[in-house]
């Protein structure tokens, strides 16, 4: 069994500022990856070259086990096929209702009737959470929460095995975040998904991730969610055992 | 093949194999179309052979039972059904509590006698309410305008230099080559058509007249209305959508300030010398054209045109240079304020700007004409 995301050496670099240098990063299967760091440590720039977004100087990422780096636009379509994204923001497509939003996915890359098109979405926005009225509003009529949830949904609309979330809490309040933590978790355990999430979220981290990846000075230190804590270096240190991290060791600890 | 059926009198057996995903699906639909299940009472369906159980293929699976239930089968799984179904069903059920029951609004229907009525008035209110917005919005920035003449700093003057720059220092390769063969067009011609009447030397009179009093400005608004008021409002719809907008107000800073007055000042500024180089290059295109086309040595044509323009031909032209740049600049950041919620917007409001900017040209350069007419100059 091959890891569902693989990248070895991977060297980004903008100008003489290095971003990454030779980093090395896994993902097994049915696994919550969390990518933790802090800001301008590279996290953004991590997902988009393994997302084919950005294209990095050196290194090989592998998907599902094909480097992507040497696929053609075609091969690339069917790995792309297989996993889905949610961006920090969301970037729903403000020009259509989020039913349609759903779909565009499905009309991009499956042939289905349109009655089918729209069963199958509307599943999709149940899923997440949503109320069933929501397919008919456009993105700008939706809450910060909300927003969050049809983005999840567009991403779940080819029934992906791997998905890829950035900062999908951030902007929601404590409860809202919970729940989507929740909502995650439950998705990911019934629908047997692969999750690689870049989160600021401590709460969100302790409650959703199996291992987490840490960017620190260029390289990534990954490792179980109850070993990486222990790490001594001192960012790793400073961002689980500050003022913010230690009530929830304490939490975890405890339960 | 997705499923393999077996009768034995009034008893179905359903064996699934196969990949069950969302890929699938349109075959799975087909394969379940084909299942006849009429005459059956009891169907005994088998997943356990499934490979690759997504949830749209447990969608195509509980629709098709939900169908043979509706028929009057008893439909029984071989073991526990597939997980798959049972989250389906668990999502289904959380929402499918009735929404709460929204009254449709009251809706005034008119009959067929009052609809073309109704019409007017509906399309008069949103003709004045525009009218209202678009007022305000002049009134906005004329008083911020205004104000800032009192302390020039409020006038932003970086600013403003960067918008003489991008509309005025940027234009001037297109709006020069334009100015040249519309007016190498105009004496060419006009050429034509003089020669026959052995009238060449009035080919001078059309073209510095033509250019000097309409053509040098009118081209260069059109195309600054296509470069640059597309921009502004292009640029103002973005800033809308990124909430910048509300980030200036939130910050006590008044957008009328910052972003408007900027663009409407620097291209009141730039507009006029852009028709100036317009108008040089345009009668340089018409003296070329005469010195080549018809034999005509420059100072003749320096002679002519002296003769045939007044003292003020070439001001008719420029005055109404800043008058058009304010039209234009106006035009596009309105409609660039107006942008709300999604790109299609955008896209729908820049367009309404250059549209409405040539058009408010043209009409102001057709009152100019009837006032210099009725001036006698």
């Amino acid at each position: 069994m091959y890891p569902v995301v693989e990248v070895t050496g991977l060297v980004n670099r903008f100008g003489s500022q290095v971003v990454h240098e030779n980093l090395d990063m896994q993902v097994n299967a049915d696994e919550v990856f969390g990518i933790v760091g802090g800001s301008g440590s590279g996290k953004s720039v991590l997902l988009r070259s393994i997302l084919g977004l950005h294209r990095p100087q050196a290194g090989c990422i592998r998907i599902f086990g094909h480097d992507i780096t040497q696929m053609s636009p075609q091969q690339l379509r069917g790995v792309k096929e297989r996993y889905g994204v949610s961006f920090q923001s969301g970037a729903l497509y403000s020009g259509l209702t989020v039913l349609q939003n759903v779909q565009l996915p499905m009309l991009e890359h499956l042939a289905l009737n349109a009655a089918a098109r729209d069963d199958l979405a509307m599943l999709k926005i149940r899923l997440v959470g949503l109320p069933a009225d929501a397919g008919a509003k456009y993105p700008a009529q939706l809450s910060g929460g909300m927003v969050k949830r049809a983005a999840l949904a567009r991403a779940l609309a080819l029934d992906p095995a791997l998905l890829f979330l950035d900062e999908p809490t951030s902007g929601l309040d404590p409860i809202s975040a919970a729940a989507f933590d929740e909502l995650l978790l439950y998705l990911q355990k019934q629908l047997k998904l692969t999750v690689v999430m870049i989160t600021h979220d401590l709460d969100s981290i302790f409650r959703t991730c199996n291992r987490v990846g840490v960017i620190v000075d260029r390289h990534m230190l990954s490792d179980t969610l109850a070993r990486i804590v222990d790490n001594p270096h001192p960012w790793i240190q400073e961002y689980f055992h500050g003022a913010r991290g230690r009530a929830r060791l304490e939490a975890m600890h405890g339960a | 093949m997705t499923l393999e059926v077996r009768r034995t009198a009034d008893a179905l057996t359903m064996a699934l194999t196969g990949e069950w995903g969302v890929r699938e699906f349109g075959a799975l639909e087909r394969d379940f179309a084909a299942v006849d299940v009429r005459g059956a009472r009891s169907l005994l369906i088998d997943a356990s052979a499934v490979r690759s159980f997504d949830l749209s293929g447990a969608w195509a699976l509980r629709e098709f039972v939900r169908r043979a239930r509706e028929a009057g089968v008893e439909v029984s799984f071989q073991g526990p059904p597939p997980e798959q179904l049972r989250l389906l069903e668990d999502t289904l059920k959380e929402s499918d509590a009735p929404a709460p029951a929204r009254q449709p609004a009251a809706v005034y229907r008119p009959g067929w006698f009052a609809r073309p009525l109704a019409a007017v008035g509906l399309e008069s209110h949103l003709f004045v309410e525009q009218m209202r917005q678009s007022l305000t919005f002049l009134g906005h920035t004329t008083l911020t305008g205004l104000g800032g003449m009192a302390r020039l700093k409020r006038l932003r003057p970086i600013s403003i230099a960067r918008h003489i720059y991008d509309t005025g220092v940027t234009a001037l390769p297109i709006v020069a080559l334009i100015a040249f063969l519309i007016s190498v067009i105009i004496a060419y011609m006009s050429a034509t058509q003089l020669r026959g009447l052995g009238a060449d030397i009035y080919v001078v009179d059309l073209v510095t007249i033509g250019v000097l009093r309409e053509l040098g400005v009118l081209l260069t608004s059109i195309i600054v209305a296509g470069r640059s008021g597309s921009a502004f409002a292009a640029e103002l719809g973005s800033m809308k959508l990124n909430q910048e907008v509300d980030a200036l107000v939130a910050t006590g800073v008044n957008p009328y300030e910052v972003l408007v007055v900027p663009r409407v000042l620097g291209l009141v500024i730039a507009l006029p010398l852009l028709s100036i180089v317009a108008d040089l290059v345009g009668i340089g295109g018409g003296a070329l054209l005469c010195r080549f086309l018809l034999q005509m040595p420059f100072d003749q044509f320096i002679a002519r045109a002296n003769d045939a323009i007044s003292s003020t031909t070439f001001w008719v032209g420029v005055i109404k240079a800043p008058v058009f740049a304010v039209l234009i600049a106006v035009a596009g950041c309105y409609r660039g304020m107006q942008v709300r919620d999604s790109a299609r917007e955008l896209g729908r409001l820049v367009t309404v700007a250059v549209v409405q900017a040539i058009f408010l040209v043209i009409l102001a350069d057709a009152l100019f004409a009837v006032l210099f007419m009725r001036l006698d100059i």
